[in-house]
């Protein structure tokens, strides 16, 4: 007799647990039911990403690239599982180097995007890059998994928590990236996932007072209207692409602090 | 009001939000003050009533080892009557000189008005035992100087010992009796303005009548940083206690037009209660005929030239 | 001691040293009657006009192009035109050339620009003077450098001029802002249309003396006066790439909002509500000294400047009676007069608005001080003013007054003046007074502001990047920082 396998609920990833949406909607997609979230689940993504941030922002550099080096040390142990979902293991290997990548710059962002000022004046002036805060990011439709990979990880590594749309279509890869997250030791709330409708989604993301920054990169034709939404908080408009890899894509998600101090005895 | 607990001399525990007894002091942020303050622009009436003020204030003094009865004679009919040709000029406000030219001044300025000051304590130094201080103070007295300029004993100061400072300056004050005592920092030699907040408050605690900057003897002295960091000292001393204590500004003040600047902050940090020569004295000496030069100037229009204003 | 006033001596003295008016001559500047619109190199006849006034004396001083969309449309084709014939390949070096001479020659006319700035514009000579001139000046400087360095700043990225910059700055620092905006978007190969404020267009309108004698090549820097309706003008025009705002938040979120979906570069100075922070150990008089400049600073007329003061409970009672001294010698008036410490406010609309914020919080409880000063009767003043007993939520400890009043809250400890300064939309600035060294780095890094103050409060440079967090805005303008806004990259 052939064992029946036990299948997975898909669900979403919200404050460092997998909930269903509160909605307790789903949508069929890649041939499972996905959860659909809704503007609840939106809501409470944020908040948890809120929460998460100030932590995430303030444990040293060093430790956020241990971090996010062992996310890619989790993607690794299970690469069979994520060459299901995706292109395939090519898909799935540039997806673990591209983590790997960018945890490096964790420690080396205030060298290379900062510095010392030399005003004219008896003043210390440095500029250092610090997070932006809680980022909106919607995931392009393809690569389903290294897509979601380029455009999550510049927020992170700044010390960014985010709250991204998975692919609509293609969801699947981003729920076991969750798994895969979960596993790793980012903080619960740093990352949060969503699927369900971009449409439904991405306006209330847009439009969340409490979100700083927003990433276009899947908005496709939609992009005009989010960006008006966006201006109501002077949201970061961010048209991330769908396979770069760049100091500046983590730049995007930073601000810049200037401090003075004087100098004398 | 509750009192403190008992702790250790030196350990007072402030009872309710006050001004800090010490403080410190940001030099970036004293020096720009003073920088602006010296950019204001006096002119016209506004320049003649500083001039005025400035001869008024004036202490004239000469420190010098070849200092001799006939160098001081000339100097006190200088300070009586700065400018012969014009007798509308105040008189300065005192002669400083060495303990030893006292008598000299005060025969020469008998009925003036002028005061005599002598520089006592081991000026410039201060470097000697506390009873020959003392004892220097009493014998200035004696021979009839009616305001001693002491020097506070850096050495101490520098080495933490502030006790010895502050117990120097109560006894010097004691020794003086009546007259005035001006208490000299050497702010030069001091290093920060944090040591010269702390030694302006220390020396108004031990019983100054007026803080003053410098000997003369020592560059730099009596910038204008160093004078608000004083001056903000004893406002603090002012609102908090209502004590009136005087300020003196002496060394490198060489240009009628530096001390309009000296004279613009105790006026902008005190307020105009303190430009008079009971709270306020310059202390220089080839200052005086530049503020002369300035006077008759504001009055002819013309620029002058030293030749006509005599050297004494 | 003895009178030392004495016979024959001088008269009595007065009680008070009052200082003679010191006013700064006008004659170095002559004025036109009227101005027309600087497009391509040239003064074109606007169809619409208005009158520039002095805002200290209501004075009028030159009639102004009120530029309309036509006009508009000319300045863009004639930056686009510009643009392609020759300033977007010229090399670095030569660029660069321009900008020092630009530079150069501020500096031998900074007098009649500072007397200009502050007869247009309301503030201080002595700001005019030793703020606004020198660091304008300066910016065309420190961007001339960069021009030729552009692979430098931005390794690996092959960096390219974005085109037509479209430029609207504020009345505030007219000559400083202008040189904020047109400095680094030359240097970068840019050309530009550029909007001066409406109410101060004069300074920039002499500017285009010091264009024609730098030699700049017409159509690189075009100069459209005019009010809002300009401002939109060019931000809707199709032919520009790219918008620098400086402004309030208001017009800065309407203009991203017009922008959306135009993929045009956008960089926004909005509107801050800065919190000065001020601990019981700090240095009390250069704290009180930095609260002034913070605030009083150009008559408050300033997006960074320190409007809530927040002072420690232990601190709070000498530290507001110092300040209430330090105010009574601030010497309103003659924005001429080089003794003058704050001017006139920049506007009758500004008053307006300064007044019914102010009105709000006297309604809503908090207690007013204004020191004792005559005020003009012409022109538009406004007494330096401080609350006390402020709230959090009162208007006037939330909304950017831009005015010379100053909101004083108190706090506890570092954590509670932590989350009291960040709660705000706003993000541009904050101060930090204390004398301990671990504190004001654990400040700095937890407030949520653009550019922060440590013993020292507005100040500013061409290598020192500024902008804000939040509401106040994106991009930053100085430093190198300040070049990314003006360039694109062939990555």
């Amino acid at each position: 007799m052939t064992r029946l396998p036990i299948k997975k609920t898909y669900k979403l990833f919200v404050g460092g647990a997998f909930p269903r949406s509160e909605s307790g909607r789903t949508y069929e997609a890649e041939g499972q039911n996905v959860a659909r979230a809704s503007r609840k689940d939106v809501r409470d993504a944020v908040r948890a990403a809120r929460a998460a941030q100030p932590g995430w922002a303030g444990a040293t550099a060093y430790n956020r690239g241990q971090v996010l080096y062992r996310l890619a040390e989790m993607v690794e142990a299970r690469i069979p599982e994520f060459a299901e979902l995706c292109s395939g293991r090519d898909e799935v290997e540039r997806s673990i180097d591209r983590v790997v990548w960018y945890a490096g710059w964790a420690d080396k962002l205030p060298q290379v995007l900062g510095g010392a000022n030399p005003v004219a004046g008896p003043y210390f002036n440095f500029t250092i890059p610090e997070p932006t805060g809680v980022v909106a990011v919607l995931a392009p439709d393809e690569p389903p998994l290294l897509g979601l990979v380029t455009r999550l990880l510049p927020p992170l590594v700044g010390g960014n928590a985010v709250v991204a749309v998975a692919s609509e279509q293609r969801p699947l890869a981003a729920i076991e990236l969750a798994e895969a997250i979960a596993t790793s030791d980012l903080p619960g709330g740093v990352v949060n996932l969503l699927t369900g409708f971009r449409s439904e989604l991405a306006p209330v993301l847009a439009s969340h007072m409490d979100v700083n920054a927003l990433d276009l990169g899947a908005a496709n034709g939609a992009a005009a209207e989010l960006e008006q939404l966006a201006a109501e908080n002077v949201k970061r408009i961010v048209h991330g692409g769908v396979d770069v890899q760049s100091p500046w894509e983590i730049a995007s998600f930073l601000e810049l602090k200037t401090v003075w101090h004087p100098i004398g005895q | 009001m509750a009192q403190a607990p008992v702790l250790p001399a030196g350990f007072e525990l402030p009872l309710e939000p006050r001004l800090p007894r010490i403080g410190s002091v940001d030099a970036v942020a004293l020096e720009e003050r003073a920088g602006s303050l010296a950019k204001r622009s006096i002119k016209r009436d506004a320049k003649v009533f500083a001039l005025r003020l400035a001869i008024r204030t004036t202490d004239l003094t000469t420190l010098e080892g070849a200092d001799t009865p006939g160098k001081v004679a000339a100097l006190c009919s200088k300070a009586m009557r700065p400018d012969p040709t014009d007798p509308s000029i105040p008189s300065c406000a005192a002669i400083c000189v060495y303990p030893n030219l006292v008598p000299t001044a005060r025969e020469r300025l008998e009925g003036s008005g002028v005061h005599v000051a002598a520089v006592a304590t081991g000026f410039p130094s201060g470097q000697y035992p506390t009873s020959i201080k003392v004892a220097d103070v009493r014998s200035a007295v004696e021979l009839g100087a009616d305001e001693i300029d002491m020097v506070i004993d850096r050495g101490a100061f520098l080495s933490g010992r502030y006790a010895k400072v502050y117990d120097e300056v109560v006894r010097v004050k004691e020794a003086c009796g009546e007259a005035h005592l001006k208490v000299i920092l050497e702010t030069g030699e001091l290093g920060t303005y944090d040591n010269v907040r702390r030694a302006t408050l220390l020396a108004i605690a031990g019983g100054a009548d007026f803080v003053k900057t410098s000997t003369g003897k020592i560059s730099p002295a009596a910038t204008l940083p160093i004078a608000l960091c004083m001056l903000e000292a004893v406002r603090d001393v002012y609102f908090e206690t209502g004590r009136r204590v005087g300020f003196k500004a002496a060394g490198g003040i060489r240009q009628a037009k530096q001390a309009v600047q000296h004279l613009v902050v105790v006026h902008e940090t005190l307020g105009p209660e303190w430009l008079t020569p009971e709270l306020y004295r310059l202390g220089a000496s080839s200052l005086l005929n530049d503020i002369l030069m300035q006077l008759r100037k504001e009055k002819t229009g013309a620029y002058q030239s030293p030749d006509y204003f005599t050297l004494d | 001691m003895a009178e030392l006033d004495r016979p024959g001596g001088s008269p009595a003295v007065p009680s008070d040293w009052t200082y003679a008016p010191a006013p700064e001559s006008r004659d170095v500047v002559h004025l036109r009657d009227r101005y027309g619109l600087f497009i391509g190199g040239e003064w074109l006849e606007p169809s619409e006009t208005y009158e520039t006034i002095s805002p200290a004396t209501e004075e009028p001083l030159a009639v102004i192009g009120q530029a309309s969309v036509a006009d508009v449309d000319r300045a863009v084709v004639a930056a686009r035109t510009a643009f392609a014939d020759g300033w977007s390949s010229l090399p670095g070096s030569e660029r660069a050339k321009y900008l020092f001479r630009i530079a150069r020659i501020l500096q031998e006319r900074a007098r009649e620009f500072a007397v200009l700035e502050s007869l247009n514009g309301g503030k201080p000579i002595k700001e005019s003077r030793d703020v606004d001139l020198p660091l304008a000046a300066a910016h065309f400087f420190y961007y001339a450098g960069w021009a030729d360095k552009l692979e430098y700043a931005f390794p690996n990225r092959r960096p390219r001029p974005v085109g037509v910059a479209g430029q609207i700055i504020p009345w505030n620092f007219p000559l400083l802002m202008l040189a904020w905006k047109i400095a680094p978007a030359l240097a970068c190969g840019n050309t530009v249309v550029l909007k001066p404020a409406e109410t101060t267009p004069l300074t920039a309108l002499l500017f285009c003396d010091v264009l024609r004698q730098a030699e700049l090549p017409a159509g690189v820097v075009n100069i459209v006066t005019g009010d809002g309706r300009t401002g939109a003008a060019l931000v809707e025009h199709d032919g520009v790439d790219k918008i620098a705002f400086t402004g309030s938040t208001d017009v800065g979120k309407a203009i991203q909002r017009r922008l959306a979906g135009s993929g045009k570069k956008l960089t926004l100075e909005l509107g801050g509500k800065a919190a000065n922070i001020v601990f019981d150990d700090c240095a009390l008089d250069q704290a009180v000294e930095g609260i002034v400049n913070g605030i009083y600073f150009n008559q408050g007329h300033v997006c960074c400047a320190g409007s809530r003061l927040l002072a420690q409970e232990s601190i709070y009672e000498p530290l507001v009676e110092k300040l209430k001294r330090r105010l009574e010698t601030l010497r309103v008036g003659d924005p001429l007069d080089k003794n003058t410490d704050v001017g006139a406010i920049n506007s009758a609309m500004q008053l307006e608005k300064i007044r019914e914020l102010v009105e709000s919080g006297r309604e809503e409880g908090a207690e007013i001080y204004q020191p004792p000063c005559r005020l003009p009767e012409k022109g538009y003043w406004f007494a330096p003013t401080v609350f006390t007993n402020v709230a959090q939520s009162y208007r006037i400890a939330q909304e950017e007054i831009f005015g010379p009043v100053l909101s004083v809250l108190t706090f506890r400890t570092p954590e509670e003046a932590i989350e009291k300064a960040n709660n705000s939309p706003y993000g541009l600035s904050a101060g930090v007074w204390t004398e301990k060294g671990s504190r004001i780095l654990w400040m700095a890094q937890r407030l949520r502001a653009g550019v922060v103050w440590a013993n020292t409060f507005n100040r500013f440079d061409p290598s020192s990047p500024f902008g804000g967090y939040k509401e106040s805005g994106f991009g930053r303008e100085g430093g190198l920082h300040g070049l990314e806004p003006y360039l694109r990259f062939d990555e």
